[in-house]
This record gives structure tokens, C-alpha cells and sequence, in this order.
């Protein structure tokens, strides 16, 4: 028997039996359908032990390397502690480091938190407002390059969270989050693959993140980062991330403008535009896509049609609070 | 062996996902029926797909290939579709140098689920 504990409970896993068929066999409401590894649908989490490679085959790196597992699939040779992946996340104080303008309508906040939290760059939080209020916010920070956690927050029409943010929060105050999660960061699996980041408006911030991350693990195939915005005023840490570009000549950094005339140094139309046309095979590429839901979503499509593999294309999950237009 | 085993199994299925999946969506005949669609969930769909054509592990009834396809079909989707998805899974085998002996039985597999897939 191996025991398998999940929230305050311990199952006993018999030779041979798989986690979904202890768990469900002791009342625990585990999602499943194929019961073959293949759906996907009893993704959970290993919070402590190891889990046989068996059980995250066909997995993205990204899920394997934060402890996901398929239920159906694990049959444990070690104790095991597991968790749901949409299990309510630790939330935790933090204190407010310092607010800085990155253009006329987006902040950077840097945010210490009252307890070590292991994360990923490209990964987001969890800003509360209130109990009742709160936003998903990507992290553009670095653990091994930042001392501080890094989120950028765009002030949005009419927004609850990002109108506090800019007009209520001040350097010093307390305020809750909640633990970082997201897929959308850089593996060193292969450092010799290149890597094409796309974002608009606030959408770098995840892509600042994952970019300094993987230069600084050593990831020596090429790096394109395309920013974009409506006008050349909406791009913010052009001189960080051109100064990046001096020191690593395989890293490029595109500034898009979508409307108007593109002056010298910016490209015209969208991130997706400039990199569809600088890159029309995208071949073993590795893809980020982050901001406007819109450029997400085609991007993903033309990314892989463009024959990047689907488990190497990787997008912010969730889409900002404020729609569409809002999100530009 | 089994079809599946002679196939390539699960590495098979994870090579053909993609090839597959991006035939599909160039495929003027079907994609409409593709598009508007969370990729990540349909590419999940895929393999089940594939591993059940491959002769593989997999649950899937009748119900739920009724179920899963009843929106399409009333869109409009008909046996000429069928047909196309049918040669996109030839080609794809193909293209990974899948003897033609086994690609007639993974046809043959798909077949079966034809009059489910368009509610007939």
C-alpha cells in the first residue's frame, strides 16, 4: 500500500492501482473521462513526492516541471501528496515596494512578500482589492535577477482593481495576493531553440520576464521580442530591453506601432504582423503570446499553421478584466 | 502485436497530433468546422481521436461521438467531411512512413464511427 494524502485525508493506494481509482474509490470528486492518459481531463498536482514518468507523459514541460500529473495514469511507487489544480491558492501578505510610471497609463508596482514564494517568470498573481475584488497580473520580475516581485498594472477604463492601483495605492502599504501559477514561462530544456515572444500594452510584462530568464539561464538559440501598441508612446522599457539587445546579439527586440505612421526604429501594424513577416516558418520555434486576447488567439493559430508544434506554443490564460477594445 | 503496438503506441500519437491537426486547419473542405474553437482543447480531442483510430486505450461510446458532433451536424456536417478527415489521417500516416497495410486498418477503425459522428 502507498499512501496518497489529499487536502487533510490519506488514502491507501494498492500495487497496481492508479491515484484517480484510490482517490475516487474514497469519495474524492476527481474530473476524468478517457481513463487513458490521453484527455487530460484528471490533471492534478504533486505537492510533495515523486511522481512516475509514466504519469506526465505527453505533458506539457511546463505542467511536468511545476509537479502536474495525470491521475489515471500514476501508479506510485512513494508516498504522495496531491492536490486538485484549481484548488483555492495560498494567499499571503505583501507589502507594497514601490510605484513607478512606465508610460501614460501603465505602472510598474514591485510587491515583497511576506513569505519566500516560488515562482517563474511569465507566471501571474493575484492582486486582492478586497476580499471580493481582484485581478490576475503577470510577473515581469526574475527570481534570480529581481528582489522584488514585478507586475504592471494598465489603468483601465472604469476598472475597480487597476483604478485602485493607480490612484489609491502608495509604496508601504500592506495589501493580499495569492500564490503565482500560469504555464506561460521559459524551460531550459532547450537552449538552442528559438524563441519568438509577442505581446501588446501591458503583455510585455510577462515577456520582459521570460526573455531576461532565459538569457540568464544561458538559452543560446535566437530570441524575437515584438512589443506593440496603437502609438510609439504606449511601448515602455524600450532602453532596458535595447540595451539588452547590445549585450546579447542572438536577443532582438521589434517595436511595433499599429496606427498612424511608424517612425524611424518602429515597425507598422501588429507584433503579429512584423513577426508573421520576419519568420513565415516557425519550425521547432518556441512561442509566447501575451496581451490583446485577439492577438492571442490568431497568433496561436498562425503560429502553429506556421508549423510551431502545440505544445511549444504557450499564451497568458486568462484575458485582462476591461474586454476587448479595453485591452488594446 | 496489437495495431496500436505496431503503430508506435503513444509516441506515434504525440508525432501525428500536430501533422494531423495542421492539415485539418489548412483543409479549405473542414476547417470552417475547426476554427472558433479553444486550440488547446481541440488538440486534446485530436489525440483522443487518434489513439482510438490507432487501436488504442480509449472509452469513447457511440453517445458520445453523437453528443460531441451534434452541433456540426447540423451545421451542415455531411460524409464528404467525414471522407476528408478520413484521407487527412491517410496522408498524415504517410508522411510518418506508417506501412500502407496498417493505414487501411486505422481507416477501417475511423470507419466505424461514421454514422455516429454524423447522427445517422
Amino acid at each position: 500500500m502507498t499512501a496518497i494524502r489529499y487536502q487533510d485525508r490519506t488514502f491507501d493506494c494498492a500495487p497496481g492501482q492508479t491515484v484517480l481509482d484510490c482517490l475516487t474509490a474514497g469519495g474524492v470528486a476527481v474530473p476524468s473521462s478517457c481513463r487513458a492518459g490521453v484527455c487530460q481531463s484528471c490533471l492534478m498536482r504533486a505537492e510533495e513526492g515523486e511522481v512516475p514518468a509514466a504519469a506526465q507523459a505527453g505533458l506539457k514541460p511546463t505542467l511536468a516541471a511545476q509537479g502536474y500529473f495525470l491521475a489515471c495514469s500514476c501508479r506510485p511507487q512513494a508516498p504522495l501528496t496531491v492536490a486538485l489544480p484549481d484548488a483555492e491558492r495560498l494567499r499571503m501578505a505583501a507589502e507594497v515596494v514601490s510605484i513607478e510610471p512606465l508610460n501614460a497609463d501603465i505602472v510598474a508596482v514591485k510587491l515583497k512578500p511576506s513569505q519566500q514564494m516560488a515562482y517563474r517568470a511569465g507566471q501571474f498573481i493575484r492582486l486582492y482589492k478586497d476580499p471580493a475584488q481582484s485581478r490576475c497580473y503577470s510577473l515581469a520580475s526574475v527570481p534570480e535577477l529581481d528582489d522584488h516581485l514585478e507586475i504592471h498594472v494598465r489603468a483601465v477604463p472604469g476598472g475597480q482593481v487597476s483604478g485602485w492601483v493607480h490612484r489609491e495605492l502608495r509604496a508601504g502599504d500592506a495589501v493580499e495576493i495569492a500564490d503565482s501559477s500560469g504555464l506561460c514561462f521559459y524551460v531550459d530544456d532547450r537552449p538552442e531553440q528559438p524563441l519568438l515572444l509577442l505581446g501588446t500594452g501591458s503583455g510585455l510584462a510577462p515577456l520582459y520576464g521570460i526573455v531576461r530568464d532565459a538569457l540568464n539561464q544561458g538559452h543560446r538559440g535566437p530570441v524575437w521580442l515584438y512589443h506593440g501598441s496603437t502609438g510609439p508612446q504606449g511601448l515602455y522599457r524600450t532602453g532596458e530591453l535595447a540595451a539588452l539587445a547590445e549585450r546579447h546579439p542572438d536577443f532582438h527586440y521589434v517595436r511595433c506601432v499599429s496606427e498612424g505612421e511608424a517612425p524611424a526604429g518602429f515597425r507598422p501594424g501588429t507584433p503579429l504582423d512584423a513577426a508573421c513577416a520576419d519568420h513565415p516558418v516557425l519550425d521547432g520555434w518556441r512561442v509566447f503570446l501575451c496581451g490583446h486576447p485577439e492577438l492571442v488567439r490568431k497568433g496561436r493559430m498562425q503560429a502553429f499553421l506556421a508549423g510551431a508544434s502545440m505544445a511549444d506554443i504557450h499564451a497568458d490564460p486568462f484575458v485582462p478584466s476591461g474586454g476587448l477594445a479595453a485591452a488594446a | 502485436m496489437s495495431l496500436y503496438e505496431q503503430i508506435g503506441g503513444d509516441a506515434a500519437v504525440n508525432a501525428a497530433v500536430d501533422i494531423f491537426y495542421r492539415k485539418v486547419l489548412r483543409d479549405d473542405r473542414i476547417n470552417r468546422f475547426f476554427t472558433g474553437v479553444d486550440m488547446e482543447r481541440q488538440a486534446a480531442k485530436q489525440k483522443a481521436f487518434l489513439t482510438m483510430a490507432f487501436g488504442g486505450p480509449n472509452n469513447y461510446s457511440g453517445l458520445d461521438m453523437r453528443r460531441g458532433h451534434a452541433h456540426l451536424v447540423a451545421q451542415g456536417l455531411n460524409d464528404s467531411h467525414f471522407d476528408a478527415v478520413v484521407e487527412n489521417l491517410g496522408a498524415t500516416l504517410k508522411e510518418l512512413n506508417v506501412p500502407d497495410s496498417l493505414i487501411a486498418q486505422v481507416a477501417a477503425i475511423a470507419e466505424t464511427t461514421r454514422n455516429d459522428v454524423l447522427g445517422k
